[in-house]
């Protein structure tokens, strides 16, 4: 068992419980404002509901499930204890102060301004100050997890950082600086505003801050999925990694191309010109090659697998693959859903294409489809492969667990298929209501209601991914033995010192973001003129 | 040869083909780049280009955006500029009037919080920021009618931001632009 099962309990449950919650309400909203639900005569309900759900599943679930992650990665791969296990409650208490001091105002109707938070539309302080506790409290795991190596390096002078630290520790630096952006965005420009201090905002500025935080934040909520890709899932099915060194590389080109690149969700904006509009294009376009990498690997990774099974011939080895696994099952749902909401943002990053989905549902599609779809299976499927090792007993009914991945995977592609299909039709998003009765909107109505019970499909897949868990802390006693990771084919004896160490590649990540949003957020700041009123939200 | 031997070579072969994949992939990469390239300045498809700035708290009391100076004008080159503003929860004009099989400006911003301009079965989509001026080319083959909605959160109101475009005839727009103007169809 972990040595610090609490401390990653406390992080798993917290994340699950909130993730329960946001759930339900995201099924609410696709139901209140489909043709099956009645027109919700309080509109501003929904978007109490929207805060809520964008909230939890943008600042609160996945940072805790990275952190819980990081903590039993830290401890079980560099095998030593995890130090600075009484500031990693502080962080942990830090999120759960700060989840309530949001969750308040957004319950009031007092901060309804969605979790991207949209100035010059300005809610209660009180919500803002919460969400930077949260992103506090998880700088002190960012601080821990390079604490923690850092004496494991000493203790080892040049030997191989083990994979599963070497990606974590990269993860928590790519979201130390992914969160600047919108930390700049509350500090500078909203907090001020929503105290009383200042009653005027540059909207332009604040678009291109959060731009910084909004794209490579989905990075760090894909890391604990790519980390599983490569660590977990080799062992779980009983293969090797294809490939150490790839791996490394992976994980380096996503600290370094994840930043530069936020622009690509400015493009119908007016405040940023062409020029680096395209730099931002053309770098998105890079980050696709960690990806192109890592399903390479993987696929080699789990051929290993098959093969070493009795598989045989060129395609004829898929059939051997245990696929009555729950992490066999998972790692191929989240490879057809990453591949579809891959190609789906391909699209979103294009120079020309975005313009005829941009804002529209397509986009709740593909992030739902990536973030809710690829990566949430996996911390579905990291749960399940901790859980032994954090309570002492065994996850017994794998059958339960492989029909709680189908539904997510069918509830996943049932919601976000029509949701792409109406968003190339135009239809807007973030809409509490849809006047179906419109001749000209009437068609969409079907889809709509497709998307609605694929909502219901995942909430009911959610609940029993939570049922399971609650059963595995009552079922029977099993020693799981040591958490262990998946181990490479030809594994490195030494490692080159740039791909043991992330010096070099978090001083890119910051140069580039220096050169990619430097000038842009300078003549921006210096542009006179330019901060408008704000408008407060839910004042009477 | 000895099992060392034999591990080495795999480890080779397993590094060529990942190379083989790398180029690939960087193939496809810098292929996606230069067609964005290609397309953006050879068709000159690009997103809004230029920075514009306004002041929105004094839209209503000078400059392009003033009340009179909103809707449809045909310039001396036949072509057409709209310009529009939108605010908590509606557009000025609410139903703009273009004609069909001409090149169109666009021109907005917004009087208060972000917005955004969408034109169903188009693609003009472009945001509306305070304190800037969006633009956007447009052009409409045929004539009809369009629902216009705001594709931005805008505050409680968001989902009732609606607006329209009706493309016309070429004649009939410069028939009834002839009086001078600025033309929508708002009431009609």
């Amino acid at each position: 068992m972990l040595a610090n099962r609490k401390l990653i309990l406390a992080h798993f449950w917290l994340a699950f419980a909130v993730f329960g919650v946001a759930l339900t309400l995201g099924a609410w909203q696709m139901f209140i404002r489909s043709p099956i639900g009645t027109w919700l005569s309080n509109p501003e309900l929904y978007y109490r509901s929207l805060t809520a759900h964008g909230t939890v599943m943008g600042y609160v679930f996945p940072t805790l499930v990275a952190m819980g992650f990081g903590y039993a990665i830290s401890e079980s791969a560099l095998k030593q204890r995890l130090v600075g296990v009484r500031w990693a409650w502080a962080g942990f208490w830090l999120i759960v102060a700060g989840s309530i001091m949001a969750i308040i105002p957004i319950a009031l109707g007092r901060a309804s301004v969605l979790y991207t938070f949209y100035p010059p539309l300005i809610g209660n302080v009180f919500y803002y100050l919460g969400v930077v506790l949260v992103v506090v409290g998880s700088w002190i795991w960012v601080a821990l997890m390079s604490i923690n190596l850092r004496l494991w390096r000493k203790a080892h002078p040049g030997a191989p950082v083990p994979l599963a630290m070497f990606a974590n520790v990269a993860g928590s630096y790519l979201w130390a600086w992914t969160a600047v952006g919108a930390a700049l965005e509350l500090l500078l420009q909203i907090i001020p505003v929503a105290a009383g201090l200042k009653t005027t905002i540059d909207a332009g500025l604040a678009r291109v801050f959060f731009s910084w935080t909004l794209h490579a934040i989905v990075y760090f909520w894909l890391m604990p999925t790519y980390i599983a890709y490569y660590t977990i899932v080799p062992r779980a099915i009983g293969g090797r990694v294809y490939s150490d060194t790839m791996a490394r590389i992976s994980f380096t080109l996503f600290l370094v191309v994840a930043m530069p690149i936020g622009m690509h969700h400015t493009f119908a904006d007016p405040q940023v010109g062409a020029g680096f509009k395209f730099i931002h294009s053309a770098f998105t376009a890079l980050v696709a090659l960690p990806t192109l990498l890592t399903v390479f690997t993987i696929c080699a990774s789990v051929e290993i697998a098959a093969r070493l099974r009795g598989g045989r011939g060129m395609f004829g080895w898929i059939r051997a693959l245990p696929w009555d696994n729950p992490m066999m099952l998972a790692l191929a749902f989240s490879f057809v859903m990453l591949g579809f909401g891959g190609a789906g943002g391909l699209i979103n990053m294009s120079y020309q294409l975005d313009a005829s989905i941009h804002n529209t549902q397509w986009i709740t599609g593909h992030f739902h489809l990536i973030f809710g779809g690829a990566i949430v299976i996996m911390y579905f499927a990291i749960a399940y492969d901790l859980w032994p090792h954090l309570t002492g007993r065994e996850l017994l009914d794998l059958r339960l667990i492989r029909i709680q991945l189908w539904l997510w995977f069918v509830g996943m592609m049932v919601t976000t298929f029509p949701w792409h299909w109406v968003g190339i039709l135009g239809m807007p998003r973030r809409m509490a209501y849809f006047d179906f009765g419109d001749p000209a909107i009437a068609p969409q109505a079907l889809s709509v209601t497709l998307s609605a019970i694929g909502g219901f499909i995942l909430l009911a897949s959610g609940i029993l991914f939570l049922v399971i868990l609650a059963r595995g802390m009552r079922a029977p006693q099993a020693d799981a033995g040591p958490y262990c990771f998946a181990v490479a084919v030809h594994e490195p004896a030494t490692v080159p010192v740039a791909l043991n160490t992330h010096a070099l590649w978090v001083a890119l990540m910051i140069g580039l973001t220096v050169t990619n949003y430097g000038y842009p957020i300078l003549t921006l700041a210096l542009n006179e003129g330019t901060s408008v009123p704000a408008v407060y939200v839910g004042a009477q | 040869m000895s099992a060392e031997e034999a591990h080495r070579d795999s480890a080779e072969v397993a590094a060529r083909v990942e190379r083989r994949w790398a180029t690939f992939a960087v193939i496809i990469i810098v292929g996606m780049a230069l067609l964005a390239a290609f397309a953006g300045i050879h068709s000159a498809t690009m997103p809004q280009p230029r920075v514009e700035t306004t002041d929105p708290s004094r839209l209503h009391l000078s400059g392009e955006f003033v009340e009179s100076n909103l809707g449809s004008v045909l310039e001396t080159n036949g072509n057409v500029t709209v310009r529009a503003i939108g605010q908590q929860y509606s557009f000025t004009p609410a139903c703009i009037l273009v004609p069909a099989d001409t090149p169109i400006t666009l021109r907005a911003t917004s009087a208060d919080v972000v917005h955004g301009i969408l034109i169903q079965g188009t693609n003009v989509n472009t945001m509306l920021v305070p304190g800037y001026i969006s633009e956007q080319l447009m052009h409409f083959a045929k004539t009809g009618d369009y629902l216009m909605p705001c594709q931005e959160f805008c505050s409680f109101g968001h989902e009732g931001m609606w607006g329209k475009v009706k493309v016309i005839d070429k004649t009939e727009f410069a028939d009834r632009a002839k009086s001078g103007g600025r033309l929508s169809c708002v009431g009609q």
